[in-house]
């Protein structure tokens, strides 16, 4: 069953905005989206009826926080399919998740002779954290290479892996492209080859359905403010066994169970505390797991499986339009099944940001640069580029009148 | 005294390989300096009076009626800042 994003737009109050006189269209969502009146509400509510600290307090507003947002990890826990709430770590979002791994994982386990493997398509946040440990630990960096269309090159990838790999780090879908890499074939290698397998969900998660288990990801990284939840939220998901025997990332409260001064050292012995709260240091943005929580829950009720059809349904059909345009050229994956709903795109003589600008004039919303993602620009020879990209709100009459004004900036 | 402050909220340095300057006038202030600019610039082309291709001093420019504007030329943010003046001030 096909979603209706009619009946969807009604629980977003921002769709109603006008921009500069015209109706809002929002096609920014790979950088963030937009939050219905559910999770406006649970942000709300939270504060107005249940705010307090979490956890080692005894009074009932505590009591109330601390079940809230332990059911916030529960909820994140069965989307993904992970094995509950002990292997969802929340953090600040997908860079922050990547950074924890690194320094948490990476410090102590990288030496000098192993290599990580990324690729070209990664966003800056899944290839910064591994240049900068690696500047500490000298270990050796891969990057492996793209087909033209912006896939994954398999073939360079499998013979990039080796007895030296002990991390690889991927996106599952390209923050510029949209295309989906197939993780369960990267994860077969990687693991025959004893390494761990770190999966950059950001643009996947929001998508659709992503099964941990399914792929046999060890960390998976994820961000709540691209998939309707609120900014400052976003969730490592890491295997049991692996979080055990990590270093925690950050120091303080929470995350230890005890702290106790030895008088005859002077010094104080440190123990921590349970996952996840071992690797949530400081009281944590509760709120922001409240907020995550509703918005799961209103994902759940679409059903990812419908989300992804309307996304596929859309950038078909905006692929499909677009090629009405002459002077539009677009890249990417050219099969739309092979990708999830990011359009990036040129206007021959155009620069990107006026494209960005053109549009913004009819309330129109797209980004536009590199998308943190320089070194796929670089492979592409492009200097920058115009980005659509959809979720389970937007319409093929919204797509309609981007197509509209993408033939006027072509006349001008 | 009036100053660039009067009329400009931001100056956004964009990515990409081109280096290019978004500047964002006041709303308040957005159809003053529009005026501002249209007064002193020679229109090149527009489209319904809400986005302009400009020159001035020989750097081409475009101008939106939402109360941006595009500066592809040039180099240095001082450059920048003095041709703003001279438009607006």
């Amino acid at each position: 069953m096909m979603l209706d994003p009619y009946k969807i737009r009604e629980d977003f109050p921002i769709l109603k905005r006008k921009i500069n006189n015209h109706s809002l269209i929002y096609f920014d969502n790979g950088a963030t989206t937009q939050k219905p009146k559910q999770v406006i509400e649970a942000i709300k509510n939270f504060y107005e009826n249940h705010n307090a600290n979490v956890h080692r307090a005894v009074h009932t507003l505590s009591q109330e926080a601390s079940e809230l947002y332990e059911n916030a990890h529960e909820k994140v826990a069965s989307f993904i399919n992970a094995d509950g709430m002990e292997e969802i770590i929340f953090v600040r979002g997908t860079t922050e998740a990547i950074n924890l791994v690194a320094y948490a994982w990476g410090l102590h386990n990288l030496k000098r002779e192993d290599e990580v493997i990324t690729s070209l398509m990664e966003h800056h946040s899944n290839i910064v954290p591994w240049e900068k440990l690696s500047k500490i630990n000298e270990f050796h960096i891969k990057y492996a290479d793209v087909n033209a269309d912006g896939t994954l090159n398999y073939e360079a990838f499998e013979n990039m892996v080796s007895r030296k790999t002990k991390l690889v780090c991927i996106s599952h879908v390209s923050n510029v492209t949209g295309a989906i890499n197939d993780i369960k074939r990267i994860a077969k290698i990687t693991h025959e080859h004893d390494a761990l397998l770190l999966v950059d969900g950001a643009q996947s998660v929001p998508h659709m359905p992503v099964d941990v288990k399914a792929l046999d990801a060890d960390f998976l990284a994820f961000s709540g403010h691209k998939m309707l939840g609120p900014t400052g939220i976003g969730c490592l998901y890491g295997k049991r066994e692996i979080l055990e025997e990590m270093q925690p990332f950050h120091g303080g409260g929470e995350m230890i169970r005890e702290v106790s001064y030895d008088f005859s050292t002077k010094r104080c012995s440190i123990s921590w505390n349970d996952l996840p709260w071992k690797f949530e240091a400081g009281t944590p943005n509760i709120c922001g797991g409240v907020g995550l929580m509703e918005a799961v829950k209103y994902l759940e009720g679409i059903g990812m499986e419908n989300v992804k059809e309307h996304e596929f349904m859309l950038t078909e059909y905006a692929m499909q339009r677009m090629q009405e345009c002459e002077k539009v050229k677009v890249y990417g994956p050219k099969d739309a099944s092979a990708k999830c709903g990011i359009i990036p795109f040129n206007v021959e003589g155009v620069n990107s940001h006026d494209v960005a600008l053109f549009l913004d004039t009819y309330g129109i919303t797209v980004r536009s640069g590199f998308h943190c993602a320089q070194p796929l620009h670089q492979i592409f020879k492009l200097k920058s580029t115009a980005r659509a990209s959809f979720y389970i709100y937007n319409t093929r009459e919204e797509i309609d009148k981007f197509i509209q004004v993408l033939k006027e900036i072509e006349q001008f | 005294m009036v100053t660039l402050e009067d009329y400009v909220a931001r100056i956004e340095e964009t990515c990409g390989e081109e280096k290019n300057f978004i500047v964002i006038f006041k709303y308040n202030k957005k159809d003053e300096a529009i005026a501002k600019i249209l007064k002193k610039t020679k229109k090149i082309k527009s489209i319904s009076n809400i986005i302009f291709e400009l020159t001035f001093k020989n750097t081409s420019f475009r101008l939106y009626g939402t109360g941006k504007a595009i500066f592809r030329e040039l180099k240095e943010k001082n450059e920048l800042n003095a041709l703003l003046a001279d438009l607006l001030l």
